[in-house]
């Protein structure tokens, strides 16, 4: 008897501690299993990274295949990132000025605004904005083209898809994206004077006068060259998402949406990187000068 | 049951593959595999959806990556090719794909154009004028020339893909499934444009098919894979290597039942998985 009162209380509390022990191992094998994806698809991506950089230091792509990528990714993100430059800038001067007012520093308003333009929001925000519009756009072209075997005739062809696919796209993001970053700074810069000047009844030369005297050089060079970064990692996290695309509908859904939240993701972390290596290359070259941030 | 000494006569084979085989993750689709493609001999791959027919195509011409094992084309081995090397094999290859795989933002000019423009230095008006005569060749007209691929229908997509795999006259043709999704009326003209193109070219060629009809038309040889999953740990993969003409007199039950269409033991397993299924519900 006793030994089946003995089986009885096994039977009730083994299922309790096992299960609770399966849940931890579950767990822990979960999380194994994810740390080992993300380690493998950071190598896949260095991988990538590099083989496309060897091709455009060893061959550069035809202009066949570099026109049309150039016109994808610059001439039809022009409206877009404009009108986002424009945006931000009326935006930060609607509201910035209740509060520059409580101080009688409406003036000092076109200094803030464009120096948070050119230094920080230009390039994030337009980075972002071409994640969305430009990432996900090849990922899920790129994508497509994996599903469809079309990569696969590439290669079966003799042709490189990296060389043929991936570097145009590279090289036009990299320069590209700089250039619409300078567009974007331009028009909010423009959006915020018009809005302050026309609206807000700001004193038009005291506007200028104080926007000249705090955006510098370094400013403007601070912003363009974080956009070069934010180019190449849109291009490389883009076309690598597609292709390494899953099969069908669902896969290639995927990829884009993958693409944009790695692309955010890398510009917010390439961001905070820049900014310390800028602010301590700003305070070595000018230690006499107020610091950069 | 495996006819590995087939009965043909002995000539140089132009594609050598020794014990190949291929795993996806935990998933082994292909094991062991020998076999060997003369020159100028046309192979129908045969076997029922997922026994590797398309891997084994695909690692033939180096897009997957075998765990072991080596394929010789011409006397070299493919996996130790460097990249430029494989890049001149892979001219010597034609592949046409399951679903053509004409590239969607060219046109049809442009698709079949492509390997011309990759790999020849020709001037413009000499690659359409080849351009023109491949696409004559599978029956084409001149006026698709400026069309999209997603204006063709099926046939004509497949018949244009062909055309491209034709375009630098390979010495090894590697057709993935040439008549799936087409009407018996198509599958049928796929089938003569196979054997036309082995009259013009003297071309070598690799059919994977699932089609009886397109297997006993176009080949000299049929080699029948079976799936890993329902074979025994030292069966081989090949259940068949020979003639079409015996294929229904198979010795392997399995081969006459796939040649015939019988579903088989697969009735009952499915049967026994409903009844399974409705006992847990």
């Amino acid at each position: 008897m006793s030994n089946v009162s003995n089986a009885g209380t096994l039977k009730v509390r083994q299922p309790r501690r096992i299960g609770w022990l399966v849940w931890l191992f579950d767990w822990i094998a979960d999380l194994g299993a994810v740390v080992s994806q993300w380690t493998a698809d950071l190598g896949s991506l260095s991988i990538f990274s590099f083989q496309t950089l060897q091709w455009l230091l060893t061959r550069m792509p035809r202009k066949g295949t570099l026109i049309p990528a150039f016109y994808q990714i610059g001439v039809l993100s022009l409206p877009v990132v404009a009108l986002t430059g424009t945006f931000i800038g009326i935006i930060l001067a609607v509201q910035s000025y209740s509060q520059f007012r409580m101080m009688n520093l409406e003036t000092r308003l076109g200094a803030v605004i464009n120096m948070s333009l050119v230094r920080e929001l230009g390039p994030v925000l337009a980075a972002t904005m071409l994640a969305g519009r430009v990432g996900s756009a090849m990922s899920a072209e790129l994508g497509t083209m994996r599903v469809t075997e079309q990569i696969d005739a590439l290669e079966s062809m003799g042709a490189d898809p990296i060389h043929y696919l991936v570097v145009p796209r590279f090289l036009a993001c990299l320069i590209l994206i700089p250039a619409l970053t300078i567009m974007a700074d331009f028009m909010g810069v423009v959006g915020a004077a018009y809005y302050s000047v026309y609206m807000l009844n700001i004193d038009w030369f005291h506007y200028i006068h104080n926007s000249a005297r705090f955006v510098g050089n370094f400013d403007l060079f601070s912003g363009v060259f974080k956009s070069l970064f934010f180019g190449a990692a849109i291009a490389l996290i883009g076309c690598h998402r597609g292709f390494h695309c899953d099969p069908g509908a669902e896969g290639v859904g995927r990829a884009a949406t993958m693409a944009f939240v790695q692309c955010f993701c890398t510009i917010l972390f390439l961001d905070m990187l820049l900014n310390i290596v800028l602010e301590s290359t700003y305070t070595m070259l000018w230690p006499k000068s107020p610091p950069l941030i | 049951m495996v006819d590995r000494t087939s009965s043909h006569e002995p000539r140089q084979p132009l594609l050598r593959i020794e014990q190949l085989s291929v795993r996806f993750g935990r998933q082994q689709v292909l094991r062991d595999l020998h076999l060997e493609v003369a020159r100028g001999e046309t192979v129908a791959v045969i076997g029922e959806s997922g026994c590797g027919k398309t891997v084994l195509l695909k690692s033939i011409i180096g897009l997957l990556r075998p765990i072991q094992g080596k394929v010789y084309f011409d006397g070299q081995d493919i996996y130790r090719m460097n990249r430029k090397e494989l890049t001149r094999t892979r001219v010597r290859f034609g592949f046409l794909f399951q679903q053509a795989a004409l590239f969607d933002s060219m046109t049809i000019a442009q698709n079949v154009a492509f390997p011309l423009r990759q790999h020849s230095t020709r001037p413009e008006h000499e690659i359409r004028d080849i351009v023109i005569a491949r696409l004559a060749e599978v029956g084409l007209p001149e006026s698709i020339l400026s069309k999209k691929p997603a204006e063709l229908s099926g046939g004509m997509r497949k018949r244009v893909g062909l055309a491209r795999a034709l375009a630098l006259e390979p010495e090894l043709m590697l057709y993935d499934e040439p008549t799936t999704g087409l009407d018996p009326i198509m599958s049928d003209v796929i089938n003569e444009l196979i054997l036309n193109t082995r009259r013009r070219h003297p071309v070598t060629s690799i059919v994977v098919t699932h089609d009886m009809h397109t297997a006993q038309k176009v080949a000299d040889r049929v080699v029948m894979l079976y799936p890993l999953n329902r074979l025994g740990p030292n069966e081989s993969q090949i259940l068949y290597n020979g003639p079409p003409q015996l294929l229904e007199s198979a010795q392997d039950r399995r081969v006459r039942q796939f040649v015939r269409g019988e579903a088989g033991e697969r009735l009952m397993e499915l049967r026994a998985l409903n009844g399974a299924t409705k006992y847990e519900g």
